[in-house]
């Protein structure tokens, strides 16, 4: 029974890396750069939820509202000031500026809110299931999460087959000065695309501390770097393939945790992402990138 | 007479001169300052990490700058450096009494280990690009330090005992001490750092990457960062060259940690000493020294370290001021719109940017 509690509590944490992965991977699909803030957005997004809720006592279904709306403008922005400027610039450029976003909003958030940990209280009234005569517990909370990220994935992908600015998503992925040539306003596809990585890390953020409900300045970045290992493990520009390495990740995570050792389950999802990278350097469902001279 | 002295004229040998006087100038003041009495304790505790950020930050320069490959990982070789030096310190420590070849022989051992974890690391790494690249040196580093918190090293009367995880696996006798003691690091490092030895530390280092830089293998490493298929098409070992500069680039690194260790008392690995912040902190020397420079590497080390601890009150605020450091650099460099700018003030940076291109 404990394994298959543990497999529970695996997808659970892997459908919130999968939401986080979906970020990651659009942006890298179409702006070829990581951006390394995403983690960061994510805390910003759970900050907004506590400050209000907690502190103003705002209805928990508006203070999510509110901080997807905050996430969302933060996304766009950022990308207005720190990533737009550097579109031609050699990448090691777009890298470093993204650490220094990175950087920037958890100290900005260190100085602001403190560097004590709060204790996020749940947002998500949902009891936990008794299955099997008590022995399986499933929280509320991993089965909604569960559930949100499968409607993600699924308005994301209709999103993106069936309408004009998804279809332009793909074109601007596929070659960006073709895709200007065709008419498609290639700026604000890629600034759309921010806005819904963001809006998405929103809600991934409050999912995030409704499991594990402690909040600091650096509650993102571990787990947003984990969510690039999934993306990359999928397959980068994918977005079934963010699912599917949210989920495996996940999983590994937690029997990593239960069953070889706490300290040491960091260090294990990362050596996936090395013997990913380097038997299948382009993840489950990438496609190969041939380089042209 | 004339021609002994014509390679001084080639600007870049120049340079490398300038930057060896100006270590030394730096640390004759110092030491002039210090004799006087003029230097507040605050300053002399900063005076080893000082030299251990310029160590690392040059090691990192060279990765970044030479090699142009961006590792975020070079607080994890720094904390392989520290940790094999000092477990090799505290178990020899009874046998070798004499504080210089105690120290010798512990970089010795510190940076060939730092080194060797760059090349076995830098196998599987260098075959990615960019930001994976990036990402998996990141992870390297975080699965490092992960690693030395569950290890546990004990010495008792029948030998040494290694244990991952468990403490209670080590079997010791009764008479067995740790080494490394797990989360709790080591602790009894003998104290052998010191000031002059962080600045001929620094010496050695700049003496290492200047002659690399300027060998026929330096000219290598640079051509493959200027364009990897044309380096490749005329017949450049490309993964050689890069693993070897990786290599090099880590083991630095691994002297800095040696340093580090051999200067506290307690040495354990924390976020904030090893960890993904550290290697961030390194990696704002070397872009605001000029990515190229380490002259400049050196510089920022000093200044961004020295001004917060000097200017008490700005120290909270020191993180978010490297943060905006690095967007503003980078933008300065890179934007189009300060492109135009400052081709518009060209004249009046001529100067500046005659020598910045001879660095």
């Amino acid at each position: 029974m404990s394994f298959i509690s543990y497999l529970i509590n695996g997808i659970s944490l892997g459908s919130i890396y999968a939401i986080i992965a979906l970020g990651y991977t659009m942006v890298y699909g179409i702006a070829k750069m990581l951006n390394f803030a995403h983690g960061d957005v994510i805390m910003i997004g759970c900050y907004v939820v506590f400050t209000t809720v907690t502190g103003l006592g705002l209805n928990p279904y508006l203070s999510i509202l509110l901080s997807v709306i905050v996430c969302t403008v933060l996304g766009v922005v950022i990308e207005k000031i720190a990533y737009k400027p550097l579109r031609k610039a050699p990448p090691l450029a777009v890298l470093i500026t993204a650490i220094g976003v990175s950087y920037f909003l958890q100290n900005f958030a260190l100085l602001i809110f403190g560097a004590d940990t709060k204790s996020f209280t749940s947002v998500i009234p949902m009891n936990n299931i008794k299955l099997a005569g008590d022995k399986l517990v499933i929280s509320g909370v991993a089965m909604v999460t569960v559930c949100i990220c499968i409607v993600i994935m699924l308005a994301l992908m209709t999103f993106i087959k069936r309408t004009k600015a998804g279809q332009a998503m793909l074109a601007v992925s596929e070659d960006k000065d073709a895709a200007q040539l065709m008419g498609v306003n290639v700026n604000g596809t890629i600034s759309l695309t921010f806005a819904i990585g963001s809006g998405l890390a929103a809600i991934a953020g409050v999912l995030l501390c409704s499991a594990y409900p402690t909040l600091t300045p650096y509650t993102g970045s571990m787990p947003g770097i984990k969510a690039f290992t999934a993306a990359v493990f999928g397959g980068i520009g994918s977005i079934p393939g963010a699912f599917i390495g949210g989920i495996l990740l996940g999983i590994i995570e937690i029997l990593g945790k239960a069953y070889i050792s706490s300290q040491l389950s960091d260090a294990i999802v990362f050596a996936v992402l090395i013997i990913v990278l380097l038997v299948r350097p382009t993840g489950i469902l990438g496609k190969a990138v041939h380089e042209k001279v | 007479m004339k021609d002994k002295f014509n390679f001084l004229k080639n600007s870049s040998v120049k340079s490398m001169f300038v930057t060896y006087a100006i270590v030394i100038v730096a640390y004759l003041v110092m030491e002039a300052l210090m004799f006087t009495g003029s230097v507040n304790y605050l300053l002399m505790d900063l005076l080893v990490p000082l030299c251990v950020y310029s160590i690392v930050a040059i090691g990192l320069c060279l990765c970044v700058g030479y090699l142009g490959e961006l590792s975020l990982g070079h607080a994890g070789f720094m904390c392989i450096g520290a940790f094999t030096s000092a477990t090799f310190s505290s178990l020899t420590k009874e046998f070798i009494s004499n504080e210089i070849v105690a120290f010798l022989l512990a970089f010795v051992i510190g940076t060939i280990f730092a080194g060797l974890f760059g090349f076995l690391i830098g196998i599987p790494v260098l075959r990615l690009r960019g930001d994976y690249l990036a990402i998996v040196t990141l992870a390297f580093g975080e699965i490092i330090k992960n690693i030395i918190n569950v290890l546990f090293i004990g010495k008792d009367s029948k030998g040494i005992h290694v244990a991952i995880v468990d403490p209670d696996a080590l079997k010791m006798e009764a008479d067995g001490k740790y080494i490394i003691n797990g989360a709790k690091g080591i602790s009894g490092t003998p104290h052998l750092s010191n000031f002059t030895i962080g600045v001929i530390l620094i010496l050695i280092s700049l003496f290492i990457v200047y002659n690399l830089v300027h060998s026929r293998s330096g000219r290598a490493v640079m051509a493959i960062r200027d364009n990897r298929i044309a380096a490749e098409s005329v017949g450049l070992n490309v993964t050689g060259y890069k693993l070897m500069a990786f290599s090099i680039s880590a083991a630095i690194a691994g002297a800095g940690g040696v340093l580090y260790a051999h200067n506290l008392s307690t040495l354990t690995a924390t976020p904030a000493n090893f960890g993904y912040n550290m290697s961030i902190m390194i990696l704002v020397f070397v872009v605001l020294g000029g990515m190229r420079s380490f002259r400049g590497s050196i510089i920022a080390a000093v200044l961004l370290t020295m001004l917060p601890e000097m200017l008490r009150g700005l120290s909270d605020y020191r993180m978010l001021i490297y943060s905006v450091v690095l967007i503003a650099m980078m933008l300065f460099n890179w934007s189009p719109k300060f492109k135009e700018l400052r081709s518009k003030y060209a004249g009046v940076f001529k100067r500046n940017k005659k020598s910045k291109e001879a660095v």
